[in-house]
């Protein structure tokens, strides 16, 4: 393969199949969600999902396989680049709506609802009684969004998630040296401990749920401190989810033996998707746990 | 790469990954979408033909305005804009197609499943005519939209359609930063590129914001959130300014490859470079980053602090100084050119001054206090049917008529297009300019009868709506025509052309730059 | 383009003409925005001319000049292309006369928009509520003045698909109401605008006010007319089915005719909360209630009862309404959050409630034969 012609792939049926699996997992939900449908049953949704996996394996077996026989040029390999640099920024803007709702909701609709600004008569003949705070320790309609007994402090099990996820950050960056040295068994090492460390986090992740849930009656319906709480963490710990099982996928290709000190694109993809995910736990860290 | 074995039949397209096929795809479902939104509006035109209920159901119409203002924003003209991106882009800067050509197929074919699930609602369960599809505007806003039971099926479409419009904006992005052939600077890419450059970034900037919005609808109607609930300390605004964050650049992504397109058409037929090329490409970034920073214009009225209202008065009509920009290049590359008028020129040069008119309109509805009074009426109607039908639409239609005879080999019949054209701009104009009157006499938008005293600029404009409706089906007969024979076209087609695609043989071959050009 | 071809285009455009000619001849038509009643609207109207005008003038400058190249510079002509493409002096020059422009406008808009977002004086203050699809009205200053206001019968039958009724023969088609709100001249009126389920826009063009209604939140907005006389308006945000039927209309009277009515409505506010605690018979229910149902429920359950599938339940033969009269009543006065179904406990007095749900239980084929008190209601 020589260095000026770029490797057209063949035409593929993978984007087609994980269409089909789009839709029908998506439709399957939709399905399960109108009044007038199998409501609950989702199992639709189930099938589409398992497409969708189903041409995951495809499709990137395929792209390992034509990697690893060395038919992408450095060309490729940047193409590969920016397309991830650039998904992990349409990433960045989805958190983004959801901390700007964040702040929205501390920063104008609870000081309004709470008479602020020209907002006087809100608070007078709507929600006479609401008071600002946060945490929303009582939501302006305390029936239809009972609010939680307590917060959940910064202290404690988020500042451990955050030492947890942050030090995965660093042994991420340990791995990436060692396969640049071509120290593969270092490598395996600090890959490993990366997983696990991820793993770890989403295990507190799911303690501290349960304890919101049932210790101290903070809900997604809890009014919109727990509405913003589990959609960040949520959609945060979703993210965890998808990075350490890239990160497990990769660390079964460095057994394997792939990627050498110059071509790890694989590698890279997803340490930089580990590093986002760091930072916006970080964002979240401060201001829905500390500040 | 001539080794591949290629696909034919409906497997060639299913499966493609060659950035014409893919282009001539987008080009087709853009097209068919254009026809069913455009009869949606057909229904619009006769219920308002006149006053009183005569052809459908208050919700039914109300059902017909939202899915014409999502289909022709989603399905028509983002589509299309996205087709001649995968035609030109890897022609314009001699590359022998998309950077990710796979991830290009998956783009595309996202769509139609996509348009299925926003169409499905309209023809499940109960009674067709009652209008079971979402009715709750374009622009969806809570809680009107929080009382519709099928929500589902939107929310997903939208999330579908945000997900192909994000592949396909990394994919174009990464086609022009790392595909140009050498030689090939950025300052040297012709116009059209550097708009899709900027338009791509747009759309990876707003499409998720969008996704987060009806995320958060989805939760708050089917997981007791209350993001947009006084109630638990939400607020329904919060969902319009989640909305506009993504909606005003989302209109710009909708005019900015427009202008690309006419910025290559105008030089050619004027036979003079384009005047201003550098200003042309800062213009553009700016309005681009404007674009972000002026949403609440489309909110004035909801009772933001007046601080906010002031700021975003300014912000908005700051547009109109990098916008006055473009239309003045454009008037200085046509002064003393040597201009001829074939049919892609006509719908450039109409472009500009109709366009004109549009963004006056909206120089206009900038100014607070009097968007005060044309907020939600038919002069907001006007306004942006000037920006998007003889705006974005125009410009495509040109488009086509200026690369058809590179895409297929084959002129297109002049007296065809020029019909086309005169019927097009005459029946518009009587289409949307009658709606300026009633808008200003104070008939509110999205309302499906009326008092008479609105009847009869609303008659004419139907009237218009129908010619209009119906010189498009002159512009698909002329395709086909084209595509199927006629004079045979040259490999550069226009005299005055300039640029890599009119350098190669006309039809453009399968793979188009297998070495990379050289460009001086 | 040849020159004929430029001559058949005019020709044809002028066809156009002479076909719109007669239609604009007949009409009393109104172009332009109206400068309203108000200072405020006035203002607004000042502004919307100032803008016009400045985009008219540029509007022909730069067609001028495009049309000019157009008819000079053609190849057909013989022009010969000259080959400039920049001068950063005139692009400069074009770039800061729209900015000076806009700046000129700047002024006056701000000054307008700080007056009018000025709520901080007024001598009286109106709740408005906008729900699907009629209008509350609470005057927050007088005891017991508070009222509903929902289109007009005349508009309201006219307006049904297939009515048979020529609609251009309705007085004020869509633009009346059935309960006006009446205002003194020369008070600054200030409105308290709200929603109680989707949002709405309480427009009165004439008074310069629009302004979204929020559910969850007030909005304040105001009016000082001096000018006596009824001014029209529309709710301006889609909410829903009928959002094309939602007018308000605005009677600015003499003080004194304002204290009458106010008298008058008091006297009616009275009358009604004596009927709360009455008894009455079947027969006065069902009639009541008829007349209750087809005003303010069969928009969304439909005249005959039969509701819009998988929108709008069936009053007939529901469980809800064949069933539990506590459930019944408790939805009627209570609603359903998050749906459309409204709780009707300040929209409708005790007896109304009481009449319609005794109505809904015994018509439409419902059979139950029971009797619904006002004091039934909680
Ligand atoms: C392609 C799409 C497009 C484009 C390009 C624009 C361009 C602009 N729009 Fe428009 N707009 C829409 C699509 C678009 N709009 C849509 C779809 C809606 C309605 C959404 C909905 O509610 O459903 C809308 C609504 C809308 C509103 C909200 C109205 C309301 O609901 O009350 C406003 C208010 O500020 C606005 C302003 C502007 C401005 C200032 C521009 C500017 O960019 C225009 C700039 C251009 C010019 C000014 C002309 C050229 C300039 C000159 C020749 C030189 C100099 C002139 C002077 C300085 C006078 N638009
Ligand atoms: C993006 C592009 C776009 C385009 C191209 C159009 C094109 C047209 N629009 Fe659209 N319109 C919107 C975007 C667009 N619109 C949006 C965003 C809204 C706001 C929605 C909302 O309020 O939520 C809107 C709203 C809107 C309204 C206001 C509705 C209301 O407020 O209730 C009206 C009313 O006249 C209208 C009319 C038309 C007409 C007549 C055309 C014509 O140009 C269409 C012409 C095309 C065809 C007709 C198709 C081709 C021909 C055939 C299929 C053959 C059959 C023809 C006949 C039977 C004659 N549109
Ligand atoms: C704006 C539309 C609207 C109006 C007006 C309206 N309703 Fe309803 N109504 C609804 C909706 C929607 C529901 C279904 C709520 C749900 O999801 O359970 C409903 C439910 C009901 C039910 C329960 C029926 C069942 O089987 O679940 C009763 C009874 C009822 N309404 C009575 C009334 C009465 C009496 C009036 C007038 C005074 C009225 N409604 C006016 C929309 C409306
Ligand atoms: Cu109420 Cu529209
Ligand atoms: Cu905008």
């Amino acid at each position: 393969m020589s260095e000026q012609k770029y490797y057209l792939p063949e035409p593929s049926y993978w984007p087609l199949i994980g269409s089909i699996g789009l839709f029908v997992s998506l439709f399957g939900f939709a399905n399960a969600l109108d009044p007038a449908g199998p409501v609950g049953n989702l199992t639709l949704m189930y099938i589409g999902f398992a497409i969708v996996v189903f041409m995951m394996f495809g499709w990137f077996g395929t792209v390992i396989r034509e990697s690893e026989s060395g038919k992408y040029n450095s060309q490729v390999d940047t193409s590969f680049r920016m397309g991830m640099m650039w998904f992990i920024f349409s990433e960045v803007m989805f958190f983004a709506a959801f901390f700007g709702a964040l702040f929205y909701a501390r920063q104008l609709s609870i000081p309004w609802l709470a008479g602020e600004g020209n907002n006087a008569s809100t608070n007078m003949f709507l929600w006479n009684g609401f008071a600002e705070n946060w945490p929303l320790l009582n939501s302006p309609d305390a029936e239809k969004y009972p609010a939680p007994t307590g917060v959940i402090a910064a202290s404690g099990l988020p500042l451990l998630n955050t030492i947890l996820l942050l030090s995965s950050s660093v042994t991420v960056t340990f791995a990436h040296h060692a396969l640049k040295k071509e120290q593969r068994g270092k490598l395996n090492f600090w890959l490993f401990v990366t997983v696990a460390l991820g793993f770890t986090f989403l295990g507190v992740q799911i303690y501290e749920y349960a304890h919101a849930y049932t210790d101290l009656n903070l809900k997604l319906s809890s009014g919109i401190y727990g509405t913003t709480f589990f959609m960040l963490t949520g959609f945060h710990g979703a993210h965890v989810t998808i990075g350490a099982t890239i990160l497990t996928v990769i660390l079964i290709r460095c057994i394997k033996g792939h990627f050498t000190p110059k071509n790890h694109f694989g590698f890279e993809a997803a340490a930089w998707y580990w590093h986002f995910v760091d930072v916006v736990w970080v964002g979240l860290f401060i201001f829905v746990y500390w500040l | 790469m001539s080794d591949h074995h290629h696909p034919t039949g409906i497997k060639r397209w299913l499966f493609t990954t060659n950035h014409k096929d893919i282009g001539t795809l987008y080009l087709w479902f853009s097209f068919i979408m254009l026809l069913i939104g455009g009869s949606m509006a057909m229904v619009i035109r006769a219920e308002l033909f006149e006053p009183g209920m005569q052809v459908v159901e208050p919700n039914f119409f109300n059902m017909m305005t939202t899915m014409h203002g999502l289909i022709m924003v989603f399905g028509a003209i983002m589509p299309a804009f996205v087709g001649f991106a995968n035609w030109l882009v890897p022609m314009m800067v001699g590359a022998p197609d998309m950077a990710l050509p796979r991830m290009n197929n998956w783009s595309f074919w996202i769509l139609p499943f996509a348009g299925t699930m926003l169409l499905m609602p309209m023809f499940m369960g109960g009674d067709f005519l009652q209008g079971q599809g979402p009715a709750f505007g374009w622009t969806f806003y809570e809680p009107l939209s929080g009382q519709y039971n099928k929500l589902g099926f939107f929310i997903f479409a939208v999330h579908l359609l945000g997900f192909s419009s994000i592949m396909g904006s990394i994919n174009i992005i990464a086609t022009i930063l790392n595909m140009r052939a050498p030689g090939m600077t950025l300052m040297k890419m012709p116009l059209f590129v550097w708009t899709w450059l900027i338009t791509a970034f747009l759309l990876i900037a707003v499409m998720p914001v969008l996704a987060g919005a009806v995320t958060m609808m989805l939760t708050d109607k089917y997981f007791g959130t209350s993001f947009f609930d006084a109630a638990g300390g939400g607020d329904p605004v919060l969902f319009q300014h989640v909305f506009w964050f993504f909606g005003h650049p989302e209109v710009y992504i909708m005019i900015l490859p427009a202008f690309g397109i006419v910025s290559q058409i105008i030089p050619t037929f004027a036979r003079k470079p384009l005047f201003g090329y550098a200003s042309m490409v800062y213009a553009t970034a700016a309005i681009a980053f404007l674009s972000f920073i002026v949403w609440a214009h489309h909110m004035f009225t909801v009772g933001m602090p007046v601080a906010g209202e002031l700021y975003f008065m300014y912000a908005t009509v700051m547009i109109a100084v990098p916008t006055a920009v473009k239309v003045f290049n454009w008037a200085a590359t046509m002064w003393k050119g040597s201009m001829t008028f074939e049919t892609p020129m006509l719908w450039a040069i109409a472009f500009v001054f109709l366009f004109t008119i549009g963004g006056f309109t909206g120089l206009m509805l900038g100014v607070a206090p009097a968007d005060f009074q044309y907020h939600d009426t038919y002069f907001v109607v006007a306004h942006f049917h000037y920006v998007l039908v003889t705006g974005a639409l125009f410009a495509l239609i040109g488009g086509v008529y200026y690369w058809l005879p590179k895409w297929t080999g084959n002129m297109y019949s002049e007296k065809l297009g020029k019909l086309h054209f005169w019927l097009s701009t005459i029946s518009v104009n009587v289409l949307f300019f009658p709606q300026h009157f009633i808008g200003l006499e104070g008939m509110p938008r999205r309302i499906p009868d009326y008092n008479p005293m609105f009847a009869d600029w609303n008659m004419i404009s139907s009237i218009g709506g129908f010619v209009f409706g119906a010189s498009q089906l002159i512009f698909l007969y002329t395709v086909i025509k084209c595509i199927r024979g006629g004079e045979k076209a040259t490999d550069q087609v226009w005299e005055g052309a300039e640029g890599l695609e009119w350098t190669i043989p006309s039809p453009a071959p399968y793979h188009t730059f297998e070495t990379a050009p050289e460009v001086k | 383009m040849s020159a004929s071809k430029t001559i058949k285009t005019l020709s044809r455009l002028l066809c156009a003409a002479l076909l719109l000619g007669p239609a604009i001849a007949n009409a009393d038509y109104e172009l332009n925005l109206m400068p309203g009643v108000t200072e405020i609207s006035q203002m607004q109207y000042d502004l919307h001319m100032l803008v016009l005008w400045l985009v008219t003038v540029v509007g022909i400058l730069v067609f001028g000049v495009m049309i000019y190249s157009i008819i000079k510079h053609r190849k057909s002509k013989g022009a010969q292309a000259a080959q400039f493409h920049e001068s950063t002096t005139v692009e400069v020059i074009w770039t800061i006369i729209p900015f000076a422009i806009l700046v000129a406008i700047a002024v006056p808009a701000t000054k307008g928009l700080l007056e009018m977002e000025d709520t901080s004086k007024y001598d009286m203050s109106i709740k408005v509520t906008g729900i699907q699809w009629k209008w509350e009205y609470d005057y927050i200053d007088e005891d017991g003045v508070k009222f509903i206001s929902q289109l007009d019968e005349a508009s309201e039958n006219a307006r049904k698909l297939g009515s048979g009724v020529d609609v251009t023969t309705v007085e004020n088609y869509l633009l009346d109401v059935d309960n006006p709100i009446v205002v003194p001249s020369n008070k600054r009126v200030r409105l308290l605008i709200t929603a109680a389920d989707v949002i709405h826009a309480w427009w009165v063009p004439d008074l310069g006010v629009k302004r979204d209604a929020i559910p969850g939140f007030i909005n304040e907005s105001w009016f000082y007319a001096e000018k006596e006389g009824t001014y029209r308006g529309q709710c301006a945000e889609l909410c829903g089915k009928d959002h094309g039927f939602m007018p308000i209309v605005v009677k600015v009277v003499s003080q004194a005719d304002y204290d009458a009515w106010v008298a008058n409505q008091k006297a009616a506010a009275s009358a009604s909360a004596a009927e709360d605690t009455k008894t009455f018979g079947m027969d006065e229910l069902m009639a009541r209630g008829k007349g209750v149902y087809d005003k303010s429920c069969a928009a969304c359950h439909g005249p005959t009862g039969a509701g819009v599938p998988g929108v709008f339940p069936a009053m007939a033969g529901s469980k809800i309404t064949t069933g539990d009269i506590a459930a019944h009543i408790d939805i009627v006065v209570n609603g359903k959050p998050g749906t459309a179904m409204a709780a009707y406990r300040s929209q409708l007095s005790k007896a109304d409630l009481a009449a319609v749900i005794t109505y809904e239980r015994n018509a439409f084929g419902n059979k139950t034969g029971d009797v619904v008190q006002p004091t039934d209601i909680k």
